[in-house]
Formats: C-alpha cells, structure tokens, sequence
C-alpha cells in the first residue's frame, strides 16, 4: 500500500523558508503570490494491512514534530 | 569522590570531545563516553550532557532520529529519577524532540547559519546549572547553528516564565526565537538545554571563559548533595 504524508507547519507557526521562497517568486517577477508554506511529503509503501493507528503513530511519534507541524495521511492505493 | 558524567555521541555529533574535555577540566574526571546505540547508560551517574553536532545530518527534523536513538529510553528514565542532563545545540533539539522539554527549535529566522559569541542574560540562578552566576548578569557564549529558532505555543511560554523554567535569554535575538530564549528547563530544574555552547567557553584561548560557571556549579552543587 502506497501512503502519501503531507507533513505542514501549523497555521501561526512563522516560516522562515516560505517567506524566502516568497520573496525569491517576487523577484522572479511573478505578482499576486499572498503567501508561501513550505512542507514536506513523505512517501511510503507500507504492508497492505497496517492499521490506520498504526499510521498516525508513525507520524505520532516521528515523521511530524506534533509542537509546529500537522500531519494529514493519504492513501494513494 | 569522582563526579561520573557521561558524554552521548550519536552520529554526526561533533562537539561530545569538547564537551568532555570542559566537564574533565572542571572535574578532574574523564566522562565516560557513550555511543548511542548503547542500549543502557553506566549505572551511579551524577551527569548526563548530549553534545552539539549534527546528528544523523539533520533528517528530517534536527533532533529527531537521535531523540528516537536506543539509548535516550535510558535517558528518559534517568532524567525522571533527578540526574541531571545537559543538552547543548543539536542536544537541546534532541532533548525537545524527545519530549524532555517543551518547545522546538525552528530554522533561524534570518535563513542563515549563525556562529558567533552572542551576549545572553541569565534570568534564573536557582538552578544546578546556573547558580554560579548573578540573575541578570551578561554572559559572553558562542553560538554555532541553524535551526535555533526556539518556538513554543504562547501557553507554553507564558507558563515557562512563570514557573522560572527560562535559564537564558538572548540580550540580542540572533535567530528569531520567541521571547529571546536560548535555554530552557523541565519542570523539575534538572534538564537544560540551550543553543549556546557553554564548553566552547572554559578556557582563556577559547576567547572567554563565561561557560565554565555552568560546569563548576553543576560539579560543586553534585559533590554537596
């Protein structure tokens, strides 16, 4: 099974990455940009029969620091 | 009587020599050294410090895979019975990744890698770290890092200050960090992180020695108990 996790910062947490990566589109000269977030997707292939606890643990416990990030699961199939 | 420290090297770690030679050069005692994958620390320590570094070349998050290394479960149980641990830079990031301490150490704000002497203010000298110095006095420690960036939910903060849970401040923020925290504490006083390298400042060729009171506190404090 294919999991898809979308690893964001949490709305309020500042971001230093995106505002560069902001600025970065301006110069490039594209308008209308309001706001940058930079994340993170982690792709896994997983045993057909893990558990949805057993996926959110992971992300739990590891691939999202739960103090400045929200995680979100995707099953791609 | 020796003072038992142990040093935690994880890989990627490269400030665990320095950090022993400060806690031999205020001890008299070589720490012993540890590797991470060790899974039990050496019985009767009377300190804990993890090092700077850039353990497991920052994937994912800085801290992270260490904070989830075998022998932090030893650290934890440790540090729950009152030994006291000391994380510096990528030690602190651990600790907090670890859940020891509250917050997070976001990527500095101005992008950069920052290695410098900062000034920092110590706000509380109640504690085993830090009572060798005066509350409000300025200390002079070098800072070499790029996610120092101390966040936490206000809630946190608020509840951080009030309980003297903030040993260090910046008196210049150099990297974003909310309410200019360098260093913080557990609700029990004897887990410190910091970003600043006390080690990188026990020795007069080092440029200053403002970091060796954190040491001899911490020895003297333990040798009295």
């Amino acid at each position: 099974m294919k999991i898809r996790v979308h690893v964001s910062l949490k709305p309020g947490v500042l971001d230093p990455q995106g505002r560069a990566v902001h600025h970065a589109l301006e110069g490039l000269g594209f308008a209308g940009v309001d706001d940058v977030r930079v994340g993170r997707l982690i792709e896994l292939d997983v045993a057909d029969d893990t558990s949805d606890e057993a996926l959110a643990e992971m992300c739990e416990k590891l691939l999202a620091n739960t103090v400045i990030e929200n995680y979100r699961i995707e099953k791609v199939g | 009587m020796s003072f038992r420290a142990a040093v935690i090297t994880f890989p990627g770690s490269n400030c665990d020599r320095d950090m022993a030679v400060a806690i031999e050069k205020v001890s008299g005692t070589a720490p012993i050294r540890v590797w991470h994958g060790d899974a039990h620390l050496p019985e009767d320590l009377d300190f804990i410090a993890l090092p700077g570094g850039f353990s497991y070349g920052d994937y994912l998050r800085s801290g992270a895979m260490a904070a989830n290394s075998p022998i932090m479960r030893s650290v934890k149980r440790r540090a729950e019975r009152g030994v006291p641990v000391l994380g510096v830079c990528n030690g602190f990031q651990v600790l907090t990744e670890a859940g020891l301490l509250p917050g997070a150490l976001m990527r500095n704000a101005g992008q950069t890698f920052i290695c410098r002497t900062v000034a920092l203010t110590v706000e509380n000298n109640q504690t085993l770290f830090t009572g060798g110095y005066d509350s409000g006095q300025t200390i002079r420690i070098p800072v070499a890092h790029h996610d120092g960036n101390y966040f936490a939910d206000e809630d946190t903060l608020d509840r951080l200050e009030g309980e003297g849970r903030v040993a260090f401040r910046y008196a210049e923020n150099c990297n974003g960090s909310r309410r200019d925290i360098a260093g913080v504490l557990n609700a029990a006083g004897n887990v410190l992180g910091m970003m600043p390298h006390p080690e990188r400042a026990v020795d007069a060729a080092h440029g200053g020695t403002d970091g060796l009171a954190l040491f001899e506190n911490a020895v003297k404090a333990l040798a009295e108990a």
